[in-house]
């Protein structure tokens, strides 16, 4: 499996993971499900190594139904993880590979506060639409008070 | 006197007018109707705004997030064993499946082995919960299409089913009896019996149900045909579970990637290809059938041994050996106040949830506490291919289609 957005080839855990070009991941997405037969999407998530830099991993799970013996990936499972810098995170988004990317991507802009370009209604999802902040961001705070009601949508 | 009412040929006059008027085209009036939060037929808190041409639904908005309490956030500040009581409350008609994929995620970590009388234990709750969660779909599910009796049929059955998690646990819903390294007891005395009395007279019940709803023609009427939804869709939004057995696709973690012995039962994927209502319910109905198979098989070839991994340092001591062995209080006093530390790392493990496919994601960054836990939850990737379901669909199908998908609000929100 060679495709120029992927950086680096991991092994842990009898787990392959592939850091990819945050600005190829597109194309990288679009190759494994045509070519690699990657054809569902099972989530995709963040993660916010606070106080380093780059600041956020966007991790994508993906998973083969093994339809395709001749495939070159012997695992059916894989993980592809983009670096996202601290500063303005964005990337692009999938919903144009695998419409399940929808909810997870407006999942990761509520609770990280990264961007994803294209995508077609990047809206908060859990927290209501006028929350300030992103919990889960690591310098959110888990204590405290704070109320909130929905405006007019 | 005034004449108050014009004569009857003015009237013939004015009605042959009308007939006469060409008709001019009105633009069907769109109705935007709110379903929620507080619908009973929407099983939790969900609001779906949706939009009516007459009784056709042209759009569906789900609107989730009202039963969001932050679980994620939650586990980076309990350590990992504390975590456990967590995952009860993601999905709580299924919190054994929940606990199993966390315990199985985090002794991937640790690369603990477990011993077989664990993991024979942990299929035959996982099945246990499994007709639980099922029950409670069949009961609520006909109780929307209007089978008002089903209902007390599964919740007798499914009154069992607690009892004998409250037997094992202490508890009829929250048990958190898998954990990290085994689980918290060994089986209670009187347990093989309990669970023998109630898996033999299983499959009658679930006989009993099929010949009240197949009698009957109203319920076959409103799921027959409703709630279809095509394959690509399916696969595209990252649809699992019944569901997608019910469009014929045999996608079942258990076959495919086995875990905690799985591959030592013996026992059917159910699929349908109808891929309508109907077939999601044969489904649900072939899995009870099935699940009781396994918690036979479970019951009749239980491996002798111990129930937790010989870890001392991940699984607290037995109270015995606490209270007279130095070094299992040392060992307890660790892992009641630090917590054990899990090896930096990352791992994805999926099990079948009775929803779908639930897999929990952890980093760990070498300390006593989850640096991340993302859990892949099925209701909420069901639940996004709910506006391609509803669109196109009436009004009044749209509950069957929604008691169809079995979501959770709670699994769905976290």
């Amino acid at each position: 499996m060679t495709h120029p957005a992927i950086l680096e080839t991991k092994q842990a855990l009898g787990e392959t993971t592939l850091i990819a070009d945050p600005a190829r991941i597109v194309d990288l997405c679009r190759y494994l499900k045509d070519s690699e037969n990657f054809l569902r999407l099972d989530t995709i998530t963040a993660v916010d190594w606070y106080l380093t830099e780059p600041r956020f991993e966007v991790v994508y799970h993906l998973h083969s139904l093994g339809q395709n013996p001749q495939s070159s990936i012997e695992a059916r499972r894989l993980r592809v993880k983009c670096k996202l810098s601290g500063t303005n995170p964005e990337i692009d988004s999938v919903t144009s590979v695998w419409r399940a990317a929808n909810w997870y991507e407006r999942e990761i802009f509520d609770m990280f506060g990264i961007g994803f370009r294209n995508h077609p209604n990047l809206i908060r999802i859990l927290m209501p639409l006028d929350w300030e902040g992103y919990p889960l961001r690591k310098d959110y705070p888990v204590h405290g008070y704070k109320y909130s009601y929905a405006k007019g949508e | 006197m005034k004449q108050h009412h014009q004569p009857l040929e003015d009237h013939v006059a004015t009605i042959a007018a009308v007939e006469e008027r060409p008709a001019t085209p009105v633009a069907p009036r769109r109705m935007t109707l709110n379903m929620g939060p507080q619908h009973p037929s929407t099983h939790g808190v969900l609001r779906i705004v949706i939009e009516l041409e007459g009784e056709t639904i042209v759009k569906a908005e789900p609107d989730i997030g009202f039963l969001h309490t932050g679980i994620e956030k939650q586990c980076e500040v309990n350590n990992w064993q504390q975590v456990v009581t967590l995952t009860d409350r993601v999905d709580y008609l299924s919190n054994l499946a929940n606990n199993l994929v966390y315990a199985l995620t985090v002794e991937k970590l640790l690369q603990l082995e477990i011993p077989p009388k664990a993991q024979w234990m942990r299929v035959m709750l996982a099945e246990i919960d499994r007709l639980n969660s099922h029950l409670v779909w069949l009961g609520t599910h006909a109780l929307d299409i209007g089978a008002m009796s089903m209902f007390f049929y599964c919740f007798r059955e499914r009154e069992d089913i607690l009892r004998l998690k409250e037997m094992i646990s202490g508890q009829r819903m929250m048990t958190s009896y898998i954990r990290p390294g085994g689980l918290a007891l060994d089986a209670p005395r009187g347990w093989d019996t309990a669970v023998g009395k109630f898996i033999k007279q299983f499959p009658t019940k679930v006989d009993e149900y099929e010949n009240l709803l197949d009698s009957n023609p109203i319920w076959k009427i409103r799921t027959q045909g409703v709630g279809f939804i095509s394959l690509e869709d399916m696969l595209d939004l990252g649809v699992t579970g019944p569901m997608l057995r019910g469009a014929g696709v045999a996608l079942d973690v258990r076959k495919t990637e086995p875990y905690s012995s799985y591959e030592k039962f013996d026992f059917k994927v159910a699929t349908r290809s109808e891929n309508d209502v109907y077939a999601r319910y044969r489904v649900r109905l072939e899995e009870m059938r099935e699940s009781a198979k396994i918690i036979v098989q479970a019951m009749e070839g239980m491996p002798e041994g111990p129930f937790q991994a010989d870890a001392p340092h991940v699984v607290l001591p037995d109270r015995e050996k606490m209270k007279t062995q130095m070094e299992s209080l040392i060992y307890h006093f660790k892992i009641v106040t630090e917590g054990y530390r899990v090896p930096a790392g990352e791992a994805y493990v999926a099990v079948e949830s009775p929803r779908g496919e639930i897999a929990y994601y952890a980093v760990s960054d070498g300390t006593s506490k989850p640096y991340r836990l993302h859990m892949r939850t099925p209701s909420f990737a069901n639940l996004m291919a709910l506006p391609t379901l509803l669109e196109g669909t009436l009004i009044a199908d749209s509950i069957a289609s929604l008691g169809s998908m079995d979501f959770v609000l709670g699994d769905t929100d976290r």
